[in-house]
């Protein structure tokens, strides 16, 4: 039993760490989310370089990485900086869908995802598939010599900043999945800013025409990618949440120790203790839930897929618990746009917004344990 | 026992329904519904409106234009308002400065405020909390020094509510520092276009403006605009503090909020279905319906007792901390009815009267806004640290 990471990891980890501790201040975290398409070239390009888009690719699609634990150093660096950079959608959504079902061709793009010059992006949910990657209502209509695609994707973050989209459709096949160029005809981007930072649009497709030659994957492995898409996706996610809230108790601690009311410290009073005891001890356990999907992203769906749930059920309630918590121990000062803390506050509740929120992952652990149950009294 | 509204309490809600028909209009009320930034236009058409109709100073006695309703009929009233959403009331010259005035004021002062108060003619804000004083108030550091007929006024006021739009502060100020915290403060009353004052808005995490820095450098004040005695200051803003909270439990703003949030889960899907008729959703939803039931219950109790003449007294924290916990659930079930449509943030789709195009369903552009906005309710007005702390004392005598 070991729970530190490899040597490898370390360095990668300390190294982003030093770099957005150099790079990724209040101003650039303005800029790139002043930025119309929500993203900063330059510290993509940086990113690459650095190899930290390569970590969230296994060797045998030219990176280095790829496993659980790679995903999590790197995100919980970001979310320790409130990066909001669209790399969780480029990098670790649409990398795993190309590196799955990409054909040779489709995945010589791997190398350019990695280098920096192409970012591709996943456009799978629509306005009433609410967290469902399956609910999809998108057609696909077989035409001479590809595919035309009608439907909507809604909420697509990386959206604006995408060279390429990963689009689920229904077809005469079942659920399809096509590369398609962003800026194809009949592909209609309406762009603008999430609550947090990031950016996403909502994208029409209007008679788009795709080639044959667009489709990713057959329609029966189309699903379980998704699924194991969604699982990576989740350990990012996770690891951002625990960097977030690690940065948002780190400030808030400070802070009661530094202001002053009533003659004395804030952190002297024996009830606001307590409480940020209660967000450390809750932190540990997010942590915890986070090495566990994290270790388990390479297992067998049905165990990956309770550790999914199980990991963005908990940080799910965790991370609004610390929210709520670092701002009202804060008072007003933590409620200003100005001021750091918000910025994490945002990002920590609107991550329950992506890929399942608290109570979806739960209706999935249930349905995971009750499935365990039947087994168990069959045999 | 009896837990019903008598005849003539019924009688009188009807009436307050029939006026809202006629009188809120369907554009004011759905930027209310839809949790919009209203703008000063709207808030002083609901104030005239109000005015029109005698209805506005609900807790001012007959002779200076209030209602004389006792706290049933300010219950009622409030609670019909707040269900066919309409604005609420801007509070800081109605129900807050007015009642100091009213006790502790000079007839000049009555007369000159009050009349202005209630035809709209001076919009009124608070300035208490300073940058070093939110919790520990009456550590407050803004100086008046006498000087001849004025006090000359240095300082800072912060989270001051919309004093972008006030033509008056009313605030704390120290004109005593030698003596006991508490003892050396007065109540001041200062226009906001005299030289010297300057507002800085501070933007929120929900992309509003509306708290505010204020502040003062060398702004000359007239004598008579002091109330009551210097360095009783601290007795009056008490004696404010239980007028601001006669509707601290916002049993209408919560009642309200929890249609909305049923009207949201009818249309939100999940799984092909009304997300109302996902179990875990719904249970969520009712649980927050069972508490507002019993606060309810516990917000009349408290009524009754203050119509029967006993003052509000520490229960008011109780009703404080209850209330604000049960509007921030509401609201936190709202954004997470909306799903991903929580995200999306196109703050110019929020002010009043805006063109611009929202995400998603119109009742979602608000929703996450909504919530990280209403964080406020356990922070300000004595944070719930601070009325636990009174309950503690007050009640339990520990």
């Amino acid at each position: 039993m070991d729970f530190n990471h490899s040597e490898e990891r370390r360095m990668l980890q300390d190294t982003l760490h030093r770099y957005l501790s150099d790079n990724y201040d209040a101003k650039q975290w303005a800029t790139s989310v002043g930025h119309v398409q929500g993203c900063s070239d330059k510290i993509w390009s940086d990113f690459a370089e650095l190899g930290v888009i390569g970590a969230l690719f296994a060797e045998e699609h030219g990176g280095f990485g790829g496993g659980g634990f790679d995903i999590a150093v790197v995100f919980e660096e970001l979310g320790r900086f409130v990066c909001v950079e669209p790399l969780m959608a480029s990098g670790v959504m649409a990398g795993r869908l190309l590196s799955e079902l990409g054909s040779e061709e489709q995945k010589v793009l791997i190398g350019d995802v990695i280098g920096g010059q192409l970012k591709i992006v996943p456009a799978l949910e629509e306005p009433q598939s609410r967290y469902d990657l399956d609910a999809v209502e998108t057609t696909a209509e077989r035409v001479e010599g590809g595919y035309r695609l009608n439907g909507t994707k809604s909420v697509v973050i990386g959206g604006p900043s995408a060279d390429k989209l990963i689009v689920s459709a229904r077809g005469a096949e079942g659920l399809q999945l096509f590369l398609v160029d962003a800026g194809a005809s009949g592909v209609e981007r309406y762009s603008y800013p999430n609550l947090d930072g990031y950016h996403a649009s909502d994208i029409a497709l209007v008679n788009a025409v795709v080639p044959a030659s667009a489709c990713l994957g057959t329609s029966k492995a189309v699903l379980p990618a998704l699924d194991a898409a969604r699982a990576a996706g989740v350990v990012a996610l996770c690891a951002e949440a625990v960097g977030a809230m690690e940065a948002a108790k780190d400030l808030t601690a400070e802070y009661l120790r530094v202001r002053t009311q009533f003659g004395r410290a804030l952190g002297k009073f024996q009830a606001l203790q307590h409480r940020m005891s209660t967000v450390l001890i809750e932190i540990e356990q997010a942590r915890s839930a986070l090495i566990n999907v994290a270790g388990h992203l390479s297992a067998e769906p049905s165990l990956r897929d309770k550790h999914v749930s199980a990991a963005k059920n908990l940080i799910g309630r965790v991370a609004q618990l610390v929210c709520e918590e670092t701002i009202q121990l804060h008072g007003g000062i933590g409620m200003t746009e100005e001021y750091a803390l918000g910025h994490y506050a945002k990002r920590l509740m609107m991550m329950d917004h992506q890929l399942g929120d608290v109570d979806y992952h739960l209706e999935r652990f249930v349905g995971a344990m009750q499935r365990e149950a039947a087994r168990e009294a069959m045999s | 026992m009896d837990l019903n509204y008598s005849a003539d309490e019924l009688a009188f809600r009807d009436e307050v329904r029939s006026f809202l028909k006629e009188n809120l209009s369907q554009t004011l009320s759905e930027k209310v519904r839809l949790g919009k930034r209203l703008s000063k236009a709207d808030h002083e058409e609901w104030h005239a409106t109000l005015n029109r109709q005698g209805w506005l100073a609900i807790n001012w006695p007959e002779e200076y234009g209030g209602t004389g309703w006792n706290a049933v009929y300010r219950h009622i009233f409030e609670e019909e308002l707040c269900l066919a959403h309409a604005p609420r009331t801007i509070p800081f010259g109605l129900s807050m400065l007015a009642p100091v005035l009213l006790k502790f004021g000079s007839k000049v002062q009555k007369d000159r405020f009050l009349p202005r108060i209630l035809d709209g003619t001076d919009w009124w804000c608070q300035g208490y909390s300073e940058p070093q004083a939110g919790s520990d108030l009456a550590s407050l550091k803004t100086r008046a020094v006498r000087d001849g007929e004025h006090y000359v006024v240095n300082g800072q006021k912060t989270w001051t509510t919309l004093g972008q739009h006030a033509d008056w502060i009313f605030c704390l100020v120290r004109t005593d520092p030698e003596v006991k915290a508490q003892e050396g403060i007065s109540f001041l009353l200062i226009d906001m276009k005299t030289p010297g004052v300057t507002v800085r808005p501070i933007t929120l995490i929900d992309g509003g403006q509306e708290v505010n820095e204020v502040f003062f450098e060398d702004v000359r004040v007239s004598v008579t605009n002091l109330v009551g005695e210097e360095n009783k200051g601290w007795t009056y803003a008490k004696y404010l503090l239980t007028h601001e909270r006669t509707n601290i439990a916002g049993v209408g703003f919560s009642t309200a909020a929890l249609v909305h949030l049923k009207d949201v889960c009818a249309k939100q899907m999940s799984g092909g279905k009304p997300l109302l008729d996902n179990p875990y959703f719904a249970a969520r939803v009712a649980q927050i319906e069972i508490d507002l039931m019993a606060m309810a219950t516990t917000n009349l109790r408290m009524i009754a007792k203050a119509a029967a003449g006993q003052a509000p007294g520490a229960e008011s924290s109780m009703l404080k901390i209850k209330g604000t916990e049960i509007r921030q659930a509401i609201n936190d079930l709202t954004r997470r009815a909306v799903g991903r449509y929580a995200m999306p943030f196109v703050s110019e789709a929020l002010d009043s009267g805006a063109n611009a195009q929202g995400v998603g369903p119109d009742y979602a552009a608000a929703a996450s806004p909504s919530y990280f906005n209403n964080r406020k309710l356990s922070i300000f007005g004595g944070s719930n640290e601070i009325q636990r702390n009174i309950i503690s004392k007050a009640i339990l005598g520990l």
